[in-house]
């Protein structure tokens, strides 16, 4: 699927489209906008082999859980096109990133912008933390820690049937403190599967603030190395890394791109929430006020109006 | 003598799975444990080695299930659903994968105490949305477990005994009947698993008391069939006894009692079955002895159903053959 829009231009567009939608709603995800939108603009806009959605632009309310009773049930997946051979898939396996990956979907003309407006509102499908009815998404990861296990699984299968598709995983650092993510890695590596892919979004953050103080990791691209990964550290806001990481050798094991980000880049302001930015709620109509006119300067927009 | 055969699921599972290139066996280090050993070796293609890492297992599962496979997970049925839950719901059993859980020692089957026990799997997996459970109870029923597992639309839990085991039925495992033992108007008796075998020999010695006794063995717990199981109900005349290798919560006697409630059913249930305890390492019979599980217990739960006592006692339970039983069996019933 041809984007007219150049990958910093989607990146761009995420990123406004997250902060309208925070400072409209008076919360959201937004500093996940600010660390991952060049890494979700990469792989929608360069990395993924995609197929034409097959889903409506507009999204269908909730219709409910898979069920024996449920035969029309479906997941999100369709956003990506069609899960046949050739294409690749992807996992969002923070499904906390659903804001940031709804907005994706927007800016690559895969959903339109009236999803985003059923964000987390009863009945929608367009859940916030994403569910696999939800758009772009194809299985349940709000569990953190899941996400590489069931892409290694998918992987595994379609590599044994040859197919040429990559099965792709968007990460969060915080996922490395959970003990299936190296469970994961180390079946990769013994299972030899080379056809999977993650990028992580190495921000350092995670809900109870910064990582080093809730749980450090050390050097995690070492530990992924170790663990049977090949694994590259990059600039998670430079684009032309992310396209010199794909050449980094795999054969026989997965790659793993460490993308090290700013959870306020492109929005400065957002540093005032250190270290608590894994959801931001304006604390007064002042704050937002004044979020309201820094974030839209530094993404060259008018401020939101959200008084009506 | 009632046949004992020895290790049924391996030659059970080769037949089923080989050839079948969309059938993969998994194994998280209890290969030749779970006897698919000969499997593993004869059948490389179709087996996946991952390792103690049950975590990572079950979402590889679902991965694979998702790819249109269908993995048949080979591991102790505690160490499939107490660590990876999580794994389990969200990977498995939320998307309805095909994935068969092929849980061996269930409940006292093991001597290896309270880790290996798996005393709760059945009230876990029967509030689990999505989840099919299969419990097997002879070696006929451990034959057919996989064409009847790999029957199912959705995820499906199973109790898979393992080495030798008794052959007390003819017919295999059809999802979702219930087995009628012996059609008696006094008293009905639940069983399912190891505990049937129990029943049947309590039965023999209750035949010769004078006491006439209804049997079910179920080898489906989930879905349910009520109505059935409220005619057997209505069919006799003093109450319900379940007998189950699992806690008294959760399992076969709580489905028993909330079939009753639901239904109205006054009369009265006896639920015998580990009862709100852990139990700890030990033989087979021994265990079935010390918390209550074997036909002793069952004699003394029926007798505190009808508040008659029997006069039955330990030789006469132990001299009734399971070989006699089963052929009373088809006399009486089949």
């Amino acid at each position: 699927m041809q984007n007219t829009k150049d990958t910093a231009e989607v990146a761009l567009g995420i990123r406004r489209r997250v902060y309208e939608h925070t400072i409209r709603n008076n919360g959201g995800y937004l500093s996940q906008a600010c660390s991952a939108a060049e890494q979700l603009a990469w792989l929608y806009n360069e990395a993924l082999t995609l197929g034409e959605p097959t889903l409506p632009m507009v999204p269908k309310p909730f219709g409910g859980v898979p069920s024996a009773d449920n035969p029309d049930y479906h997941t999100g997946a369709g956003y990506n096109g069609p899960a046949t051979p050739e294409y690749d898939r992807l996992f969002i396996a923070p499904a906390h990133y659903a804001l940031v990956a709804y907005a994706t979907l927007i800016e690559m003309g895969r959903m339109a912008p009236e999803g985003l407006e059923m964000f987390n509102k009863d009945g929608s499908s367009v859940e916030m933390i994403g569910a696999e009815h939800s758009p772009g998404m194809e299985v349940h990861n709000g569990t953190l820690g899941i996400g590489l296990s069931t892409a290694a699984g998918l992987a595994w299968a379609r590599q044994k049937r040859g197919e040429p598709g990559r099965t792709w995983v968007f990460m969060s650092d915080g996922e490395v403190q959970e003990g299936q993510t190296w469970e994961a890695v180390q079946a990769a590596r013994h299972h030899g599967i080379e056809n999977l892919y993650a990028i992580m979004d190495v921000n350092d953050q995670q809900c109870d603030g910064a990582m080093s103080s809730v749980m450090e990791v050390g050097d995690i691209r070492r530990k992924f190395i170790e663990f049977g990964a090949a694994c590259v550290e990059i600039d998670g806001h430079d684009l032309q890394a992310m396209r010199d990481a794909m050449a980094e050798p795999h054969d026989g094991r997965p790659l793993i791109i460490l993308a090290r980000t700013s959870p306020f880049h492109s929005m400065p302001i957002l540093e005032e929430r250190f270290p608590r930015l894994h959801y931001l709620r304006f604390k007064s109509e002042d704050e937002r006020a004044r979020f309201n006119t820094a974030i839209a300067k530094d993404l060259g927009v008018d401020p939101v109006d959200y008084t009506h | 003598m009632v046949e004992m055969v020895n290790r049924p699921y391996a030659s059970a599972f080769e037949a089923y799975a080989a050839g079948n290139p969309d059938i993969l066996c998994l194994s998280a280090d209890l290969t030749s444990s779970c006897e698919v050993d000969g499997f593993r070796d004869r059948h490389p293609d179709q087996f996946l080695s991952l390792g103690m890492a049950e975590q990572n297992m079950m979402s590889f599962a679902g991965g694979l299930a998702l790819a249109g496979f269908r993995p048949f997970i080979h591991t102790f049925g505690v160490f499939m659903y107490r660590r990876p839950y999580d794994q389990l719901m969200a990977s498995v059993a939320y998307p309805r994968r095909k994935v068969r859980l092929m849980g061996f020692l269930p409940g006292v089957t093991t001597p290896g105490g309270m880790t290996h026990q798996a005393i709760e799997d059945i009230s876990v997996m029967r509030s689990i949305p999505n989840m099919t459970i299969l419990e097997t109870g002879d070696a006929t029923e451990v034959e057919s477990i996989c064409e009847a597992a790999d029957s199912i639309d959705g995820p499906v839990w199973c109790r898979v005994l393992r080495g030798a085991v008794p052959r007390l039925f003819d017919t295999p495992i059809r999802v979702g009947e219930m087995r009628e033992l012996a059609l008696g108007d006094d008293v009905l008796v639940v069983t399912s698993g190891i505990c049937t075998e129990e029943a049947m020999r309590a039965r023999a010695a209750f035949a010769k008391a004078g006491l006439s006794i209804r049997h079910l063995h179920l080898n489906t717990i989930k879905p349910f069939d009520s109505a059935a199981l409220l005619d057997h109900i209505g069919s006799v005349r003093h109450g319900v006894v379940t007998l189950e290798n699992h806690v008294t919560e959760g399992g076969v006697g709580s489905l028993v009692a909330e079939t009753m409630a639901d239904a109205g059913v006054g009369k009265r249930l006896v639920r015998l079955g580990l009862k709100d305890t852990y139990a700890h390492g030990g033989s087979r019979p021994y265990l079935m002895r010390y918390y209550g599980l074997d036909a002793l217990a069952l004699v003394r739960g029926i007798e505190s159903l009808t508040g008659q006592e029997f006069g039955i006692t330990e030789d006469d339970l132990s001299s009734a053959r399971v070989d006699d039983v089963h052929s009373l069996v088809k006399a009486e019933a089949l």
